[in-house]
């Protein structure tokens, strides 16, 4: 069983980063909501609040990590350009999905709006988590704002799958291959 | 869209509204700035070359760092403007959600394609 450094890049990012993003987004738009609309009650401790602030800042960290990574480490393996007169495009998944009439549009349509949609995300969320951590339990007091927040939260989660369904998707007709190979375990033969 | 302090009472927020606003706000108007460049550099290609800030990533590197830094210093004017402030969140909020409307729109290709 191996993996190449390239493959293990865009796994971190997309398994890493972006999946384990969706995962917590859900939890948070929940907790979100509960958190600032819920009277007091024993549910809205000073820990509680605590770890809803943890919990975005780490969705911070991942949305800013999922972007980067895929910005500058694996968006240009993807959209490198072959040299003249090469005939296997497996190297350059751009070039790929562009070949063939079956598969343009992952190109065209995904990636051109993945590219850019999925940068919603961290900005969205580090707006929540700041006004979350800025006004913590008083945000109840602020309908508008939570209501913004939340919106924005929403749309982060939107962004975030339209990212993660067209990485996923490219990834599977073109994917960033290449580098040194590491041997995750020897196979044996049954 | 500046309005008075709020007196405290028992039940008014302890905060100002103003620096959640400005947050929202700017949150909005970083993302219609990525969206404008993205579809301003797809259109035209003086404006996609001066976007190449390196040169691995294309385009993409120029318009999501200046996307970023709009966003950020768009926020840092106007947190300074009404951090201690009670503004017209309603408004605001409204503004700042059909900036993020505006902004899923225009970096859908079929959208961008129309221009």
């Amino acid at each position: 069983m191996e993996i190449t450094v390239r493959g293990l890049w865009t796994l971190i990012h997309g398994m890493g980063f972006g999946a384990l993003y969706l995962l917590a987004c859900s939890g948070a738009l929940v907790e979100l909501h509960r958190f600032t609309t819920s009277s007091a009650s024993p549910e809205s401790t000073p820990g509680r609040e605590r770890f809803l602030k943890a919990y975005l800042l780490t969705m911070v960290v991942l949305a800013w990590a999922a972007v980067l990574t895929g910005a500058y480490v694996i968006y240009p393996w993807y959209r490198a350009a072959p040299p003249p007169s090469t005939t296997d495009l497996a190297m350059f998944p751009q070039r790929l999905l562009m070949s063939s009439p079956t598969t343009i549009g992952w190109h065209s349509l995904g990636m051109e709006w993945k590219e850019h949609v999925a940068w919603f995300v961290p900005i969205s969320i580090t707006m929540a988590a700041f006004v979350l951590i800025r006004y913590g339990r008083d945000l109840k007091n602020h309908r508008q704002l939570r209501a913004a927040v939340l919106s924005f939260a929403v749309a982060s989660f939107v962004a975030a799958g339209i990212a993660g369904f067209f990485g996923a998707m490219i990834n599977k007709y073109a994917p960033v291959q290449g580098g040194h190979t590491i041997q995750l375990s020897q196979g044996e033969e049954k | 869209m500046n309005m008075p302090n709020s007196v405290a009472s028992p039940h008014a927020p302890a905060l100002t509204n103003g620096s959640g606003a400005a947050a929202i706000l700017a949150a909005g108007i970083g993302s219609f700035a990525l969206a404008v460049l993205a579809c301003a550099g797809d259109k035209l290609a003086a404006v996609k070359n001066s976007l190449i800030f390196y040169k691995p990533t294309g385009p993409l590197s120029g318009v999501t760092t200046s996307a970023i830094l709009i966003w950020l210093v768009s926020w840092v004017i106007l947190e300074w403007r009404w951090r201690n402030k009670t503004v017209g969140v309603e408004r605001i909020a409204a503004i700042a959600l059909a900036l993020l409307g505006l902004s899923l729109l225009l970096t859908f290709p079929p959208v961008v394609d129309l221009f």
